[in-house]
């Protein structure tokens, strides 16, 4: 059983949609018990970090995410569930978060020509050929993924993809083990999102 | 590099998606799922949905053709029409929209983007709005704002509502020129390049779509990060991938592998 976690950080309809997309097994759920008991972690998430902090205390699931990310089970980040992995975030005046993966979150600098947030599909660059991520199948590389966010991660040693707006760099996906994690919507991104799902599926 | 959307258009009537010039005339023109597969199959980046009688009928949008059109498609899409308050933009969120378009609603109460944005972020609150050229000494920009298909005029200077609408929350900005509407003869790339240089959010460029060099214009001289399409594709004169690789050739950033 999948076990996509509901800690009140935005819509989860679509995950659980191109989870049933796939045939998997999915249950959104807020019960540690649930959550530490199933096979595999989805841990999605939009708005902001320091709300989503927030509402994983007083939901008790804080200590549960964080084991559930170091337990060597599938886990998945997406977004917002990706951000709040790393050590801190800039976000509403900086706020401590997991600490899961190294590294900080920050605000995309104001650049001329460059709208903040980031809406659309921007490239990911699938690096680090030393994890077994494989890139997705496809004639175009490097391929597009559907992105949505105020703030990027930089890059650390996990990360496996990066993207480029605003003049950065940063983090578009980083994998630790069976950790995985993305800035990008797989759920929204077309085929190439699904297949990348699948992937997981199989991890 | 981000790439420039191309986002289909569908105005749904009783069910079926339908076609007007300059919100009247309107003709058959397919099921909304159907046109969403195919179109997302097809390339389309994104989709927005616009409940277009429900306003009028007084009724809220309808819910089942959103939930059917999220279980059908992986790519995002917004839904308009029909949203009169915070709660009616959840239960479309909860349907599987990504975003709600909001336009005579923020119109007559512009909390409602501060609220939707606090309640469900700013990426999920589109503001739609429909300018018209005027000479309104009201607006100074020479865009008057619009509100219910055109019928009212508001003498709100459509640029200083696109600034407000952003600082109070709308993540994004669809202008829908009235004059170019359903013309398909290019957008209206003035009113688009004023909004696109006084908000710091994406612009959406809205009406006028007829050939794909319209798409290629309105990106490279209006800064809009995303157009609509609508006639200009429903009726198969030309097809995403053909606006694509025209946009792709012309130089503009668009994603050609779906």
């Amino acid at each position: 059983m999948t076990a996509i976690i509901d800690y009140k950080a935005g819509n989860l309809t679509s995950v659980k949609l191109a989870f049933a997309a796939l045939g998997a097994e999915a249950a959104v759920t807020r019960d540690p018990e649930a959550i530490r008991s199933a096979d595999r972690i989805v841990f999605p998430g939009v708005g902001a970090a320091k709300s989503a902090m927030e509402n994983l205390r007083a939901l008790g699931l804080t200590d549960v995410v964080r084991e559930a990310a170091v337990s060597g089970r599938p886990f998945l980040g997406i977004c917002l569930g990706m951000q709040i992995l790393f050590e801190r975030s800039e976000e509403d005046g900086g706020v401590e978060t997991l600490g899961v993966i190294p590294g900080r979150v920050r605000r995309f600098p104001d650049v001329p020509g460059f709208k903040v947030p980031e809406i659309g599909w921007n490239q990911v660059s699938f690096q680090l050929p030393a994890t077994n991520h494989q890139p997705p199948a496809t004639n175009h590389q490097p391929p597009e993924f559907y992105f949505v966010h105020s703030y990027y991660a930089e890059i650390c040693p996990y990360t496996c993809g990066t993207t480029e707006y605003a003049g950065v760099e940063f983090t578009a996906m980083v994998k630790k083990g069976n950790l995985w994690a993305c800035q990008f919507h797989p759920e929204k991104s077309g085929r190439l999102g699904l297949d990348l799902l699948r992937r997981w599926l199989s991890c | 590099m981000l790439t420039k959307r191309v986002i289909p258009c569908l105005d749904v009537r009783k069910g079926r998606v339908t076609k007007g010039v300059k919100f009247k005339n309107n003709i058959d023109l397919g099921d909304p799922v159907e046109m969403a597969v195919a179109y997302s199959d097809g390339g389309a980046d994104e989709l927005v949905f616009y409940d277009i009688t429900a306003s009028a009928e007084r009724r809220p949008i309808d819910i089942g053709m959103v939930e059917s059109v999220a279980k059908a498609i992986r790519i995002p899409f917004a839904v308009g029409g029909g949203i009169s308050s915070v709660a009616d933009m959840e239960r479309v969120i909860l349907a599987g929209a990504e975003k709600i378009s909001v336009n005579s609603l923020a119109v007559r109460n512009p909390q409602v983007i501060a609220e939707g944005a606090k309640a469900f972020g700013a990426q999920c609150v589109v503001l739609g709005m429909d300018p018209v050229k005027s000479d309104n000494p009201k607006c100074p920009s020479g865009y008057e704002i619009t509100t219910r298909g055109f019928r009212e005029f508001t003498g709100m200077d459509a640029v200083e509502w696109a600034k407000r609408a952003a600082d109070l929350g709308a993540g994004e900005i669809v202008v829908n020129s009235v004059d170019a509407d359903g013309t398909r003869a290019g957008f209206e790339l003035t009113i688009t390049r004023l909004i696109a240089e006084a908000v710091g959010v994406p612009v959406v460029a809205s009406g006028g779509a007829g050939k794909p060099e319209h798409l290629v214009t309105v990106f490279r001289e209006a800064g809009a990060d995303a157009a609509i399409v609508a006639g200009m594709i429903h009726t198969g004169d030309c097809t995403i991938e053909r606006i694509k690789r025209e946009m792709s050739a012309a130089g503009v950033p668009t994603r050609m592998s779906w």
